[in-house]
């Protein structure tokens, strides 16, 4: 363990930028917090979320795969691909990096995606435990612990002094580079802090939302119930929900006609659309009942039923604050939920 | 604080469904929290008096809904309008997108609805209950005791700027009927507009370049209701389903202000829902402003079949490279 | 290496009842006007949506110009009424987010005015010159 005063962290942050770009949710104009690439005057934001999750460093919302260009009747492909820079993203909250790991088991099994794998070999992630959960945090119900945040390098913040301590290779070697700008330290102060989160996470309003109902082999549980009709009545159909999630990953791939010639290039989707996964016969969910219905069934039973029971979705809260008309994860688990307890 | 009460709404529609006038009411859900409130169809009296809300974060406007509702009820629909949402209403009326006869129109008094952002910038994160009563108290998990604010100070900028307090449209009406306000509404987009060319540009592109695309504002837009918006149909040529670069965010963003023009009664649905918190309501009362000043004082749904300006015309109509002029000298 | 004179790219969407005429009559009466004004013909200047424009600009004009006939003399009747007002909509609007004004423009020129038309197009494309590139209604996409 490792800590450094907290008057002193921008001396740290400059050491870390030296060598890589670094990210940190600084506050915007709207007083929201944004990631944004330090440099000297940035401050690092107090705000637990920032609006869009880190998912965007490794998951751009658009990002070009390749390119072409014809002549006669010849066609040269082009590769578009940059190569990545190291990059490390600093304030990480437990639930964003939990984020990561669900985002991994889609980009990282065969085939891999190599545009994404390439970004997290070269990312380094310093998350911070969070001192004050908001209302709309529910991270306990997905066995996150926001007091031991993963990632690379796990940091505690106080009111007077930050405390890191690295979990992995790359952690090490980054808290090496700035090792001359902290000091030795013990847990004591950490486990004070873990203790007085702890207590404030008994507290949440929203502490008693459980996944117990969910999981794997449930989908013939809930697909037909009759509570979907009720849930999505007022859903407007945009995209918010799934463009601030942490751990929506669905994608289009695009072709761009430059007049020269053509850009392919992938974007964020999402189920909520109505054009999401046309096909040449058409939509195969025609109602936004059934893309309501899709993007929780998917979170909650499709993808822990793929991936060993592990939920994709991680309670950030981000969608409980953004959502247009206030339908949320957490209303359809508790009525979905509730009624098939 | 509203002047009308929780009570007098579920009984007016507890009354109006007994006796068979409505099959349903199209109304606020309570949610997890105080300020969580989502739109629903109430079936009956149970359900209204169990999770019916009216308080200060009633802000959806329930005109567009009628659209869909409407047609699908198997009786007539209540539905409870703001002063503002009566706009709405009667501009969808205008372009014949529900059936007037399948609605009930309640309207109801409204003391301008809360911000919870501005909420919590006073009061910090965390909040776990907001009483509504003659002030705001906000109870947070982090603080003893509760916040009490003056809910004026926390007002959502829409209804700063409230341009009616009137209702417009109405089968009956509860509480008292206000005025219509001569509001500052247009000042920003007067700022704006003093700014030089470069500020202007430098404004907007710290706007719109964090617009992620979501398609919020034109969904809760309830002058949006094309049955496939051009931005969504791959055969127009613009889909698009992100801001790939700066053309594209601003590409959306003129065209959705300006497919809208003439027909936004600037009820401000889309800078409310606008998780990025762009202010979109600038360019639609850009368009307002302009209307005003080159062919005369127009409100979209002031009254049911008026025609809009983008849709009309005189033969002495000002040249487009006569506006800025006429702009310049009336400022 | 010499840099290449700057030329403005200019769209011109031309009414096929005069503008284009015009454009024509320019032509047999053998008036100059900028090489790098592209014509456009359209059934009526209203045919000019509003994303025809911002298209223009994406594509990499650096001026756009809208020719109909003169208020009055629309072979539809109101055509260029509507067009008028609906491009002095769009064309505040686009100076309201910082875009030169100096880039868009509405004309009247009718079958006889090909004089109009060459001097139209002159002066329109020494303004826009005037300004450089569009780089604020820019597609970089569009420019590799």
């Amino acid at each position: 363990m490792r800590k450094c005063s907290l008057n002193s962290i921008n001396s740290v942050f400059a050491e870390i930028a030296k060598a890589a770009t670094l990210y940190l949710p600084v506050d915007g104009k709207d007083g929201s917090a944004v990631y944004t690439k330090w440099e000297e005057g940035k401050v690092w934001s107090n705000a637990l979320n920032t609006v869009r999750s880190p998912k965007d460093f490794f998951f751009p919302q658009t990002e070009n795969l390749m390119a072409f260009k014809t002549a006669g009747k010849n066609i040269e492909i082009i590769d578009t691909r940059s190569e990545s820079e190291d990059f490390v993203i600093f304030g990480v909250r437990a639930c964003d990096v939990k984020s990561f790991e669900i985002l991994d088991r889609v980009f990282l099994s065969e085939p891999v995606d190599t545009f994404y794998a390439a970004r997290r070999a070269h990312g380094v992630i310093v998350s911070v435990a969070c001192t004050k959960p908001s209302e709309t945090c529910f991270c306990g119900t997905f066995g996150i612990n926001p007091a031991e945040p993963a990632g690379d390098i796990s940091a505690w913040k106080t009111e007077t002094e930050v405390f890191f301590r690295a979990n992995t290779e790359k952690g090490v070697a980054l808290l090496s580079k700035i090792e001359g700008l902290t000091e030795e330290c013990t847990d004591e102060a950490v486990d004070a802090q873990k203790e007085k989160i702890s207590a404030i996470m008994k507290k949440l309003p929203l502490k008693d939302v459980t996944t117990d109902a969910f999981g794997g082999g449930k989908t013939m549980d809930y697909f037909n119930s009759p509570a979907w009709d009720e849930l999505s009545q007022s859903c407007l159909g945009c995209g918010t929900c799934t463009f601030v999630c942490p751990t929506c990953q669905c994608y289009d791939i695009k072709d761009f006609n430059t007049g020269k010639g053509v850009i392919r290039y992938r974007c964020w989707d999402s189920c909520m659309y109505s054009e999401f996964t046309r096909m040449a016969h058409g939509n195969n969910r025609l109602s936004q009942k059934e893309r309501f219905r899709q993007r929780f069934m998917h979170k909650l039973v499709y993808y822990p039923e793929n991936n060993d029971g592990l939920f994709s979705c991680v309670g950030c809260g981000r969608c409980l604050a953004k959502c247009p008309i206030s339908m949320n994860i957490v209303k359809v688990m508790k009525k979905i939920g509730g009624e098939n307890k | 604080m509203q002047t009308i009460t929780r009570d007098q709404l579920i009984e007016k529609a507890v009354s109006l469904l007994a006796d068979g006038t409505v099959s349903c009411v199209l109304g606020w859900q309570k949610g997890e929290f105080d300020y969580d409130v989502t739109p629903v169809l109430f079936k009956n009296a149970d359900e209204l008096k169990a999770n019916f809300v009216w308080n200060d974060f009633c802000g959806a406007n329930f005109s567009k809904y009628l659209v869909t509702k409407a047609e699908k009820a198997t009786g007539k629909v209540l539905v409870f309008l703001k002063p503002c949402d009566t706009y709405s209403f009667n501009q969808l009326l205008t372009e014949h997108r529900f059936n007037r006869e399948k609605v009930y129109a309640v309207g109801i008094p409204c003391e301008g609805m809360v911000d919870v952002a501005k909420v919590k910038a006073i009061c910090g994160d965390g909040i776990v209950s907001i009483d509504c009563g003659e002030k705001l108290s906000v109870t947070t998990l982090y603080g003893d005791e509760p916040t009490v604010i003056d809910a004026k100070d926390v007002l959502a900028e829409r209804c700063i700027n409230c341009k009616s307090k009137k209702h417009v449209a109405y089968d009956e009406l509860l509480g008292e009927e206000g005025e219509v306000i001569a509001s500052d509404r247009f000042d920003e987009v007067a700022k704006l507009e003093a700014m030089t060319p470069d500020e202007r540009f430098a404004f907007w592109q710290g706007e719109l370049s964090r617009c992620i695309r979501c398609n919020a504002c034109r969904d809760a837009c309830p002058a949006c209701t094309c049955e496939k918006c051009v931005f969504d149909n791959p055969k127009s040529g613009v889909e698009n389903k992100s801001p790939a670069n700066s053309f594209e965010e601003k590409m959306f963003h003129i065209i959705r202000a300006f497919h809208v023009a003439g027909r936004c009664t600037d009820c401000g649905e889309c800078s409310r829902v606008c998780p990025q918190n762009i202010p979109l309501h600038l360019l639609n009362r850009k368009f307002i402003k302009d209307i005003n000043c080159f062919y005369g004082e127009y409100q979209a749904g002031a009254e049911v079949g008026s025609r809009a300006p983008l849709v009309d015309y005189t033969t002495d109509d000002l040249e487009p490279g006569e506006v800025f002029d006429r702009r310049d000298n009336n400022a | 290496m010499q840099m290449k004179e700057y030329k403005p790219l200019i769209v011109a969407f031309c009414c096929n009842w005069c503008s284009y005429a015009g454009a024509d009559l320019a032509g047999n009466n053998r008036l100059n006007y900028p090489a790098d004004v592209k014509i456009i013909r359209v059934p009526c200047s209203c045919r000019v949506n509003p994303m025809f424009v911002l298209r223009a600009f994406q594509r990499g004009a650096d001026g756009v110009i809208i020719c109909g006939c003169h208020p009055g003399d629309c072979h539809y009747t109101s055509g260029n009424y509507y067009t008028r007002r609906r491009m002095a909509a769009l064309f505040s609007m686009l100076d309201y987010l910082g875009i030169e004004k100096e880039r868009t423009r509405v004309e009247w020129v009718s079958a006889a005015e090909g004089a109009k038309f060459a001097a139209t197009m002159n002066d329109f494309a020494e303004k826009v010159a005037a300004l450089g590139e569009n780089k604020r209604l820019e597609d970089l996409r569009c420019k590799q």
